[in-house]
């Protein structure tokens, strides 16, 4: 079998705090994950678990402090140029427009202008933003921003796709056109990828297997689910099956817990 | 009838000149002797001794543009200072804002300096410029850096520090390299910053060109105010400030224009129009 597309080997994240020691704060300890090519992963955790930092650290971003990251076999150094990532905030460049923004990564790549201009504005097509590609992300709503960053992305035809809670800022209905629209996208090209969510049942719908974490600090895997539900899936429709009650059931079952640990110590630290 | 005239956004420029009609009436009508009785000076010329007299101080500005065509190098010479100090002022301060922004070691080691020259009252370095420099264009452009260049500074270092991590992150993962970020993140984010102090330096700008001026030279609107001074000609000293003061709204104008077209991507408040 080829090398895992992406592992996280044993790795852990600690940071310190300016004012010394005492402040040092572990987010994830001893975490080890592995995501085949093409398989589609989603981390949930409770509130303030470190899963962005798990993110973070699998996109070169940050440093682990311990273990290490491997991409198609290679210890990572620095950015994680085979990954795209789509981030949780706002992440457009607010001084070019949209076709800007989904140009910018290809030319930061090396490619010449119209090369750049012909595959973003392919890219700008399919996500639905043909009309829009001279507004600025000022001038467009919550969920276009969300579509010009996917085409932003996923126009750099990465191996793996990282996502940090990618729909959380947007309404219910739109959540689930874009988790559908990923879902084409994301069958038509087979990429790993690795998602990262609060929501049980957008993981549910969304992945081959889900992973728990458990409550920081030192937050680390605590059960993992495989999900047998068949391909395509409609996010909206999956979610009547008994399957996906089932699973949703089991896995809650573990969640649960950690989601009242979490709260509680957010409690006892207020 | 108050419904056509009352203060709104068709009728604003109207009431913007109202107001400066008003300025320049009440001028006239309390300074031309004998119009109105004297009530707080002694005498019915001392208004128009100390504060010159509109009527007079256009004439002023009549004859040196229209009939002596005297002015114009003068203007010329104050502007081309101003204009000078201005940019090299903004490009140094940009430049060394971005270096500083980008290198927390040396913009912790020159730290302390910084604040200092910035905390020095840098007018009093003229007389220094005017002996390093000598009483030509030289001296008074060096001024005007030294005033612009502190306001671009802080302002590029401020914009480059509060540069979004997420933008900037994003960026990274996309592939830019540490010169891309520079020129396609750093520099445009940082150019609202500088924008908002352009206004501020060229102001500045003026001030360093006309103290200068002031304090020793041969030619330029300041030389022309001292000259006037010399002599209590209050209308000829009153006639230059009116005409740099409208030569600085000129230059406000342009960075304005400017300003607006390299920052279209920036959301203004309630853009809808109502139809």
């Amino acid at each position: 079998m080829s090398a895992p597309a992406l592992a996280l080997d044993g790795v852990s994240c600690t940071f310190i705090a300016r004012d010394g020691d005492a402040a040092r704060y572990t987010a994830v300890r001893d975490v080890s994950l592995t995501i085949q090519a093409g398989e589609f992963v989603s981390v949930v955790g409770p509130t303030g678990c470190g899963k962005s930092t798990l993110l973070n650290m699998a996109a070169g971003l940050l440093a682990p402090s311990t273990g290490s990251v491997r991409v198609f076999g290679d210890v990572l150094a620095g950015v994680n140029a085979r990954a795209g990532y789509i981030f949780q905030a706002e992440s457009l460049m607010p001084w070019r427009t949209a076709l800007g923004n989904v140009m910018a990564g290809l030319s930061f790549r090396g490619a010449s202008d119209a090369d750049a201009r012909a595959l973003a504005t392919e890219w700008l097509r399919r996500v639905g933003l043909a009309a829009f590609a001279d507004r600025y992300p000022h001038q467009l709503s919550g969920g276009m921003r969300k579509r010009v960053s996917l085409a932003q992305v996923l126009a750099l035809d990465p191996d793996i796709i990282l996502m940090d809670e990618p729909f959380s800022a947007l309404d219910v209905q739109t959540r689930q056109l874009m988790e559908n629209e990923v879902l084409d996208l994301w069958s038509a090209k087979r990429k790993a990828v690795l998602f990262i969510t609060h929501d049980l049942d957008e993981a549910i719908a969304m992945s081959d297997r889900v992973v728990i974490l458990s409550a920081g600090p030192a937050s680390h895997p605590i059960g993992e689910f495989r999900i047998d539900l068949t391909r395509p899936r409609d996010v909206a429709e999956v979610r009547a099956t008994p399957r996906f009650v089932e699973l949703h059931k089991a896995i809650w079952d573990v969640l649960r817990e950690q989601v009242l640990a979490g709260y509680q110590q957010q409690l006892a630290k207020a | 009838m108050w419904r056509f005239i009352k203060p709104g956004r068709r009728t604003l420029r109207a009431w913007q000149l109202v107001v400066l009609v008003v300025i320049f009436a009440a001028w006239h009508v309390l300074t031309v002797p004998g119009l109105v009785p004297h009530f707080l000076f002694s005498d019915d010329n001392q208004a128009a001794f100390f504060f010159g007299e509109p009527l007079k101080i256009f004439a002023r500005i009549g004859h040196w543009f229209f009939i002596d065509h005297d002015i114009y190098v003068h203007l010329g010479v104050t502007l081309l200072e101003t204009v000078l100090a201005f940019a090299i002022g903004t490009a140094l301060g940009l430049a060394t804002g971005l270096w500083l922004a980008l290198n927390p070691l040396a913009a912790a080691v020159f730290d302390p300096y910084i604040k200092a020259m910035n905390a020095m009252p840098r007018v009093i370095l003229a007389p220094i410029f005017a002996v390093w420099f000598g009483l030509g264009i030289a001296s008074k452009v060096a001024l005007g850096v030294t005033l612009v260049f502190f306001v671009v500074f802080f302002n590029v270092y401020q914009g480059v520090k509060e540069v979004s991590p997420v933008i900037l992150a994003n960026a990274r993962m996309l592939g830019a390299s540490r010169r891309q970020l520079l020129r396609h993140v750093y520099l445009p984010s940082a150019t609202s910053w500088v924008f908002s102090s352009l206004h501020t330096s060229v102001g500045l700008a003026f001030v360093g060109a006309v103290v200068g001026e002031y304090l020793g030279s041969s030619q330029g609107v300041g030389y022309l105010i001292l000259q006037a001074e010399g002599s209590f000609d209050i209308n000829t000293v009153m006639a230059g400030i009116l005409v740099l003061t409208v030569f600085a709204l000129g230059l406000d104008a342009i960075v304005g224009r400017v300003e607006k077209s390299l920052m279209k991507w920036q959301p203004r408040a309630g853009e809808s129009e109502r139809l």
